[in-house]
């Protein structure tokens, strides 16, 4: 599903040149279920941007579902994040004049899909998500956990090939976290590729596959023997 | 992205800031209804003005005695211009053909007595045929006699009589004119001014009693009246050829007709109409510098919003496509109320100033609507683009404000 071959990021801060990311080589598979950890400053959330589509590496080649990211124009990329990219983020990032069920007609309405298609579907994510009552709800009629399941509802309706996660219990109290976590790996299960990036290791070790970043390169890419998918209880987010 | 959708999401945004939305929208409104409302104004003054002299009948031909353009070459006999006398008006009609009317004008002010009311008044000596070249009507009585060039009669202006006979049939009346006695013999219907003489405050009296009473020899202006299916222009120019004759070969006679002098006037009033709606459009243009402000806030509030339009894959031009028809329909909305205040004032002006006509052109009201949506356009741009090229990385790492 992804390919990356020798990514690096470098971002002009000042005079000295900040390496983010310094060649990182990876690949997950399709219907993976992987976090990437590391503390801050070691080029998480700059890998889960360049996973995302919404940056582009310096150098290195990006390869997603057998296509060659990296020299794509930026109409073609915005196409690559509308159909395959779903994005979770801490803060939500919901917009606050639209419902729950406008905020998950978004990204239908820049793929110009039919309005009544569109309302269906949004209707079909708010089930999903268990939020069917809370469709004509503001965001900030909503509580944290529920912002977030909308935005995984929003993430997920255009059926996205892969869901990037960024801190996705971060802002979250831990039981609408594990709700939160819950949601995004029975989506897992039904075959959409999970990447989380997180500092938690609560979060990130619930992962089947665990990478740690340190200074811009990969330096631990684990199976967690911990993880044991469909047996014990989940155990408590934190 | 249909442009419904497109609509509804940007009109969305709007929503959000009601107050500054409508202080921009307030900004825009006043640019438009000034510039209707300038223009009305100055339309107002061109059809007043084109008014006034369109009574006078488009096929007259107006005798003023003297020149007033400039010649090239300084002349060596005596510029001194000749009068116009009565026995020019009277060659003017029986050489040049096309003319059929001739009316000559004198033209002085004296006092009216008639009992013991007195009153002020412009008298004007002239001849029965001023009645059809000037398209007066008469409300009781007749004009001045076609045979009798010098008889002491006179024919009052509907103020006039209302002032001096105001309950008293004035027909066979005296008024005293200065040290002359006359007898009423008509009244002419109320008409008011034309080319700023009130014709309701004037007495008429024979062309030749007028110049004894006045003690002048020259009259104050020659009307002549065209056949409607003759050339006007050749008609003028004989004329002049025929004065310039019988004043020894000079040109000392200018021609004025309601052509020329409708076209003068358009043309001053056009540039002041265009004067007036430049200062206005300065105000539409501050008022376009009000929305770009607003929208560059916008963008720069909206920043995690940009991101995120980015990141569940808004295109470049669906990012600007949003914000320009913001930015768009701030103005447009502003153009609309601004018509419409526009118009309305100048609706009140009208009430209150019925005399002077306000008029919005046609032009200004299309132009009001298609430069505010312009505006907004052209002024939205640079912060659609802005919004556009957020970085959105960058748009989506910014914490909550």
């Amino acid at each position: 599903m992804i390919q990356l071959q020798g990514i690096e990021r470098v971002y002009e801060v000042g005079a000295s040149p900040v390496r983010a990311l310094r060649g990182v080589n990876l690949s997950i598979a399709r219907g993976d279920y992987v976090s990437i950890m590391g503390p801050s400053g070691s080029g998480k959330s700059t890998l889960l941007h360049i996973l995302g589509c919404l940056d582009r590496p310096t150098a290195g080649s990006y390869r997603l579902a057998g296509q060659e990211t990296a020299d794509l124009p930026e109409a073609e990329l915005s196409r690559v994040r509308r159909h395959q990219i779903g994005f979770i983020f801490q803060f939500f990032h919901l917009i606050p004049r639209l419902t729950a069920a406008g905020n998950i007609e978004l990204p239908m309405v820049f793929a110009g899909i039919p309005a009544e298609e569109r309302r269906e579907r949004a209707r079909r994510s708010l089930e999903v998500v268990g939020l069917t009552a809370r469709a004509g709800h503001r965001p900030d009629q909503l509580s944290g956990g529920e912002q977030q399941r909308v935005a995984i509802a929003r993430a997920v309706v255009m059926e996205p090939a892969v869901l990037l996660a960024d801190e996705p219990t971060g802002n979250l109290d831990s039981v609408s976290g594990s709700e939160v976590v819950r949601l995004i790996e029975r989506m897992n299960t039904d075959g959409l590729t999970l990447i989380v990036v997180t500092h938690d290791p609560q979060v990130g070790g619930r992962a089947r596959r665990c990478i740690r970043l340190a200074d811009g390169l990969v330096v631990e890419d684990t199976e967690p023997p911990s993880r044991r998918r469909s047996a014990a209880p989940a155990p408590e987010v934190t | 992205m249909n442009l419904l959708d497109l609509f509804r999401f940007a009109t969305g945004g709007l929503h959000g800031h009601r107050l500054r939305t409508g202080l921009s929208v307030l900004g825009v409104a006043i640019g438009v209804a000034s510039v209707i409302l300038l223009t009305s104004l100055g339309e107002g003054a061109r059809r007043y003005v084109t008014g006034e002299f369109a009574t006078l009948g488009s096929n007259l031909l107006i005798l003023i005695p003297g020149k007033t353009e400039t010649a090239g070459l300084a002349p060596l006999v005596s510029t001194a211009p000749h009068d116009l006398t009565r026995q020019d008006a009277e060659a003017v009609r029986q050489r040049v053909p096309q003319i059929r009317r001739v009316a000559p004008v004198a033209v002085g002010t004296a006092s009216a007595t008639a009992g013991a009311r007195s009153r002020e008044v412009t008298v004007i000596g002239t001849t029965h045929e001023l009645l059809a070249i000037r398209h007066l009507k008469m409300t009781s009585g007749r004009f001045l006699p076609e045979d009798l060039p010098d008889a002491a009669v006179c024919v009052l202006g509907a103020r006039v009589q209302r002032e001096l006979f105001p309950d008293r049939n004035p027909l066979g009346q005296r008024v005293r004119i200065g040290d002359w006695r006359f007898r009423v013999i008509g009244v002419i219907e109320p008409r008011g001014t034309s080319i700023g003489l009130d014709l309701d405050e004037v007495v008429e009296i024979p062309v030749d009693t007028a110049l004894r009473v006045f003690n002048r020899t020259g009259l104050f202006r020659v009307l002549a009246e065209v056949n409607p299916n003759a050339d006007l222009d050749a008609a003028g120019r004989a004329a002049l050829e025929v004065l310039r004759e019988r004043h020894a070969g000079q040109e000392d006679v200018t021609l004025l007709t309601q052509d020329s002098v409708l076209t003068t006037f358009n043309q001053i009033l056009g540039v002041l109409t265009a004067a007036l709606a430049g200062i206005a459009a300065i105000s539409l243009g501050v008022a376009g510098l009000g929305i770009m402000n607003v929208m560059l806030v916008s963008v720069s509030e909206r920043t995690r919003e940009i991101g995120l339009l980015k990141a569940v894959g808004a295109t470049h031009a669906q990012v600007v496509a949003v914000f320009l028809l913001e930015a768009a329909v701030l103005a447009t909305t502003g153009g609309a109320i601004g018509l419409a205040a526009g118009l309305a004032s100048g609706r009140l002006l009208e009430r209150l100033y019925p005399d002077f006509p306000v008029h919005a052109p046609e032009w200004a009201i299309l132009a009001a609507l298609v430069v505010s949506c312009s505006v907004g356009v052209i002024f939205g741009i640079l912060p659609a683009r802005q919004a556009a090229r957020l970085d959105p990385v960058e748009a989506l790492m910014r914490r909550k404000a």
